[in-house]
This record gives structure tokens, C-alpha cells and sequence, in this order.
């Protein structure tokens, strides 16, 4: 056999005149530093705007306020993670709530009957996270569209059933995680939100960066060809049911370790907050408002819609009035409408034509 | 003479009561251009998803480079060295060009790097090289078929299996797609090629297999086949029969 490269090569030292090849090599070069011309301009955008979120603490002192940054910063990571399978993948989890719980169940169990750091914990949930992923998608990838997303529902439903009936883990109550002193080891500030903010920002970070990483890897390639065309991509050797596992475990590590920095954070843990199918539901919002399976949707999403949920939830009161609910509902049927690509697409960066059929 | 690069064997194919395929066999030779021919419901989109590895036989065999492929699956297949394109295309369209064939590069490259090397080479090769950077969804129909081409010629296949590429262009954008498929060829890329008009394909090919009813009814040279009785009947169908 002989490669296309080979006879690329000999057909142009064959065929071509010297100053078509020169031509033909510069283009490929041309495009090829281009694209990594973009990609450095990328982490130089995402450099500053983690360097100017790194100084905001320092203007901010109102408590409230900071809790809403930790919050931002924790929605804007989660839906990255979400985003790997969702997004990249095409495999859309309404489920996601599970992992999260997964995550801050396990931290925190682990800190309180076994004094392990929350930092252990947080691995642990998110390998745990990663196995059930595996587990789940085993049978479930095989399902397509709308039933698989279904079928997340439902198992992140019966996850939340256990957990409420589950005694050990502190049933419907659910698990008090004792003060202690402010220690980086244990995850505690009692009296400082800082440490929270800048871990947050560190998780969003790291999220984007994996994501980052993705685009150009790959499997960030097959996971977009799965998503556009499972058949095309098989027939170019994409081995779908892996790629969808492989995507499944990776967003399911990131979104159990939130999980475990989430329970740090409030320190009290319950089932309906850390496994609710509103959770689900928040997780997967900023990405689908921000640009579903583009780098920065998620990010940008979180920073719309997180402040815009704690502002309506303090001035009506709450989180049991539903107001919330109405204006998630509100935004999804307003982007469906007007920018069903999300709020990236008003950038212009991925450029996509409105031909009519 | 050496061995054929792909057997096809006593295939056979059933969808319920229909049978797609009834006991097809057939040989193709490192290096050669084959056509696959026929009337419309002759079964040649069925044969050729089943070389692909879309579906599997009902009964019969595939052995492909000595090997047999019968029951791999299409990912594998394509490791093995045969590509493919699609009927109606499928482009995937939430990339720009060439992430459209660096998918397929990342066949035999490990590298993200490499793999969009070798795509922007394809992409040089199948005259696409200035649409590169374009989303897949901009691409005029026959620059997708170009695209579907590329992506497939990505994988560095022995075999290359083209499904009515040529179908739809206007006659200056076809004889432009003859040409590249007669430069892949020259580029040691075997091609086994499904067209529905014959007026295209006879001039390409080396040779033909004209299937009828999901049987094969003749085999042979463009110049035989085009004289062949049954060849005629077929595609002209009720008159003859009638007669």
C-alpha cells in the first residue's frame, strides 16, 4: 500500500513546476500557523480574564457578593464538564446532578467517618464519578437522542431516591460537616471567602484548559464526528461507543470534584441540593446559553445566567418560589428562538451560514 | 496473477421478505477501477454497505487483502485500509474543512499535529486547499463531495469505495470528478465505484459488474458490457422482457 503523503509527494515532485510546489508548501504552513496563531490568542484571552477575575475579591467585600463569584466560577466549570459529553460529544445528560452528588457525598462521608482530607475525597468522588459514568453508559449508549437523555433523568432520579432513603449518609437530613479551624488541609474557612473564590476560579480554569486541550486532541476530533454523523464517523475509523465512554467518564470526574468543593463550600449537604433534577438542569444551562460545544459557552453562560438566578432569588425570596424556574424557561425559549447556537454566535467566531432549505 | 485484493463471496442479503442481495460474487485486483452498476433497486447500494461494513450478510463472505472481514465492523475495516463515501453526503457540519479530514487523518496519525498536516496535503490533492478553513456547511454540493473524498483518501485506504460520488454535478463539475478519481487511482488507490449512469462510468472504469434484482447479471469490459444482452434488457427493462 502506499500512503497518500508518499504519492502526494511524488506526484508533485513528478508533476508540479518548482514555484507551484514553494506555493502549495507555504499554504500549508500558512494555514498551519494561523490555526496555532488562534489557538495562543485563545489562552492569552483566557489569561487575562482569570488574571482580572483573580483581582475582583479585592474590590468586592460584601459577602453576598462573593458568595455569587464562588457560585459563577463553580456553574462556569461544571457546565464546562458538561459540555465534554454534551456539547462535544452530542450525548445530552439531564442526569448530570448525579455525579455532582456522587462527588459531594463521597468527600464528605469520607471527612466526616473517616477525618480523610476533602482533597483525597474530591479524587475519590471523581473516579467513583467516572466508574458510574462507565457503568451507566454501557447500556445507555446504545440509546439515541431524546432516549438517552431520558433515560439520564431517570437514573439521576432513582440515584436521588437512594440517597434520601440511604440512613448512613444522613438520609433526607442529610450531613453537617463539623467546623473546624480555617485550614487549606481540611477545605475550611469559616470566616474567609477568599480561599473559596480563588479555588473555584482554579476549578474553571482547569476545566477550560481540559477543554482547551480537547479541541485540538484526538479525541475532541472523533467526539465532534460522532456528534455531527456516528455512520460518516465510523467509516473513518472513529470507534463511536468508546469515544461516547471516554467523554462520559471525563465530564463525570469534573463534575463529581465540583461536587466535592460544593459541599466544602456550604459545608451542609442534603440530597435534593447536591442531586435535585434542578441541578441537572443548572448544570447544563450555561453551556446550551453560552454555545453548546464551543470553549467559551459554558463560561460565558455561567456569568449571565448564575447572577441572574442569585439576584431574582434574593429579591423574591428563596429558592422554593419557582421565579427562577420561570426565568431559566424564559432564556431557554428565547435563545431556541433567536440564537440557537447560544450567545457565542453573536462573536461571529464560528461563523455559520443561515442558507434556507 | 496475484491474489484480488477484495473477494466478495456468495453474499447474500435480506431485509425481512427482501432480498437485497442474492448469492453475489465478485473480485476486485489491487489497482484496478470497478464499477458497479445497475437499475435502480439492483441492490448495488446494499452490496456496497455491505463491503463497507454498514451491515453484515445474511449469508456468504468478504475477505479483504487475504483476510477475512465478513463480521469486522466498519471502524475496523477502515484500519484495514477501505474507505468510503456516502450517497448522500455527510459532511460533518459543525466543522470547518479540514477538522472534516483531519478525522480521517488521525487514522494512521496519532497527533493532532500531523493529522492536520497530512489533511491540508488531502485537501491539496482533492482541490480543496483554499476552502479550508471554511465551515462544512458553506461547501457548494460538488466541493462536499470533494470534501467526503478527501476525508476518506485521509485514512490512506488500498481501497477506496465511492457511492454515486459523481451523482448531480453538471457535466463540466463530472468530468472534473473523473479526473480526480483517475489521479487517486494513479496514486495506487484501488476504487471500486457505484454509479447509476452509465454514460459516466464507462469511460472510467476498468471493468464492471452489472447487478439486476440483487443478482449479478454480467460482468466484463465497459466495451463488452454496454452490447451485453441482458445488460440492455435491464436497464430498459419491460420491452425486451415482454418480447
Amino acid at each position: 500500500m502506499m500512503g497518500t503523503q508518499e504519492l502526494h509527494d511524488r506526484r508533485t515532485t513528478a508533476s508540479s513546476s518548482e514555484p507551484e510546489r514553494l506555493e502549495r508548501g507555504a499554504e500549508h504552513s500558512g494555514s498551519l500557523t494561523a490555526f496555532a496563531r488562534g489557538r495562543r490568542r485563545e489562552l492569552a484571552v483566557a489569561a487575562v480574564a482569570a488574571i482580572v477575575i483573580a483581582l475582583l475579591p479585592l474590590g468586592i467585600h460584601d459577602v453576598y457578593l462573593q458568595n455569587v463569584l464562588v457560585l459563577t466560577l463553580m456553574y462556569a466549570a461544571l457546565s464546562q464538564s458538561w459540555n465534554i459529553l454534551g456539547g462535544y460529544c452530542g450525548q445530552i445528560s439531564l442526569g448530570h446532578a448525579i455525579y455532582f452528588g456522587i462527588g459531594a457525598y463521597t468527600s464528605t462521608l469520607l471527612y466526616t467517618h473517616a477525618g480523610l482530607t476533602p482533597w483525597f475525597g474530591m479524587l475519590m468522588g471523581g473516579t467513583l464519578a467516572a466508574l458510574v459514568a462507565l457503568g451507566l453508559g454501557y447500556p445507555f449508549f446504545r440509546l439515541r437522542g431524546h432516549y438517552f437523555t431520558i433515560a439520564t433523568i431517570v437514573v439521576a432520579e432513582t440515584g436521588l431516591l437512594l440517597v434520601l432513603n440511604w440512613d448512613f449518609a444522613g438520609g433526607a437530613e442529610g450531613i453537617q460537616i463539623p467546623y473546624g479551624p480555617d485550614s487549606w488541609a481540611h477545605l475550611q474557612f469559616a470566616r474567609d471567602k477568599l480561599p473559596y473564590i480563588y479555588f473555584a476560579l482554579g476549578l474553571a480554569v482547569l476545566a477550560w484548559l481540559v477543554t482547551f486541550a480537547i479541541e485540538d486532541s484526538k479525541w475532541g476530533y472523533w467526539w465532534r464526528a460522532v456528534k455531527d454523523n456516528a455512520e460518516a464517523a465510523e467509516s473513518l475509523g472513529v470507534v463511536v461507543f468508546r469515544s461516547k465512554m471516554a467523554a462520559a467518564a471525563l465530564s463525570a470526574f469534573f463534575t463529581a470534584i465540583a461536587g466535592s468543593f460544593y459541599a466544602a463550600f456550604v459545608s451542609y449537604i442534603d440530597p435534593d441540593s447536591v442531586m435535585g433534577f434542578q441541578l441537572s438542569l443548572l448544570i447544563a444551562l450555561p453551556a446550551v446559553l453560552g454555545g453548546i460545544g464551543t470553549l467559551w459557552g459554558p463560561a460565558l453562560g455561567a456569568l449571565v445566567l448564575i447572577p441572574l438566578t442569585e439576584l431574582t432569588r434574593s429579591y423574591f425570596g428563596g429558592s422554593g418560589s419557582g421565579v427562577d424556574l420561570i426565568i431559566y424557561g424564559v432564556l431557554i425559549m428565547v435563545i431556541a428562538l433567536a440564537r440557537p447556537e447560544g450567545l457565542m454566535s453573536l462573536f461571529g467566531r464560528r461563523r455559520k451560514s443561515r442558507r434556507g432549505p | 496473477m496475484s491474489p484480488p485484493l477484495l473477494e466478495v463471496r456468495n453474499l447474500t442479503r435480506r431485509f425481512g421478505g427482501l432480498v437485497a442481495n442474492s448469492d453475489v460474487s465478485l473480485t476486485v485486483a489491487e489497482g484496478e477501477i470497478l464499477g458497479l452498476i445497475g437499475p435502480n433497486g439492483a441492490g448495488k447500494s446494499t452490496l456496497f454497505n455491505l463491503i463497507a461494513g454498514l451491515f453484515r450478510p445474511s449469508a456468504g463472505s468478504i475477505v479483504f487483502a487475504g483476510r477475512d472481514i465478513t463480521r469486522l465492523a466498519a471502524p475496523a475495516r477502515c484500519a484495514l485500509g477501505i474507505a468510503r463515501t456516502f450517497q448522500v453526503v455527510r459532511s460533518f457540519d459543525s466543522m470547518s474543512v479540514v477538522e472534516n479530514v483531519v478525522v480521517g487523518a488521525l487514522m494512521r496519525r496519532a497527533g493532532a499535529r500531523q493529522a492536520r498536516h497530512k489533511a491540508l496535503e488531502t485537501l491539496a490533492l482533492t482541490g480543496l486547499a483554499r476552502r479550508a478553513g471554511a465551515p462544512a456547511v458553506e461547501l457548494t454540493p460538488p466541493e462536499k463531495r470533494r470534501l467526503e473524498i478527501a476525508r476518506a483518501l485521509a485514512t490512506e485506504p488500498k481501497l477506496l469505495l465511492l457511492d454515486e460520488a459523481l451523482a448531480g454535478l453538471t457535466p463540466s463539475e463530472a468530468r472534473e470528478g473523473v479526473e480526480l478519481v483517475r489521479q487517486i487511482r494513479d496514486h495506487g488507490v484501488t476504487i471500486v465505484m457505484v454509479e447509476h449512469v452509465m454514460e459516466v462510468v464507462m469511460p472510467l472504469v476498468d471493468r464492471a459488474v452489472v447487478l439486476d434484482l440483487g443478482k449479478v447479471i454480467a460482468q466484463g469490459l465497459p466495451s463488452e458490457l454496454v452490447r451485453n444482452e441482458k445488460v440492455i434488457e435491464a436497464y430498459l427493462g419491460a420491452r425486451h422482457r415482454a418480447a
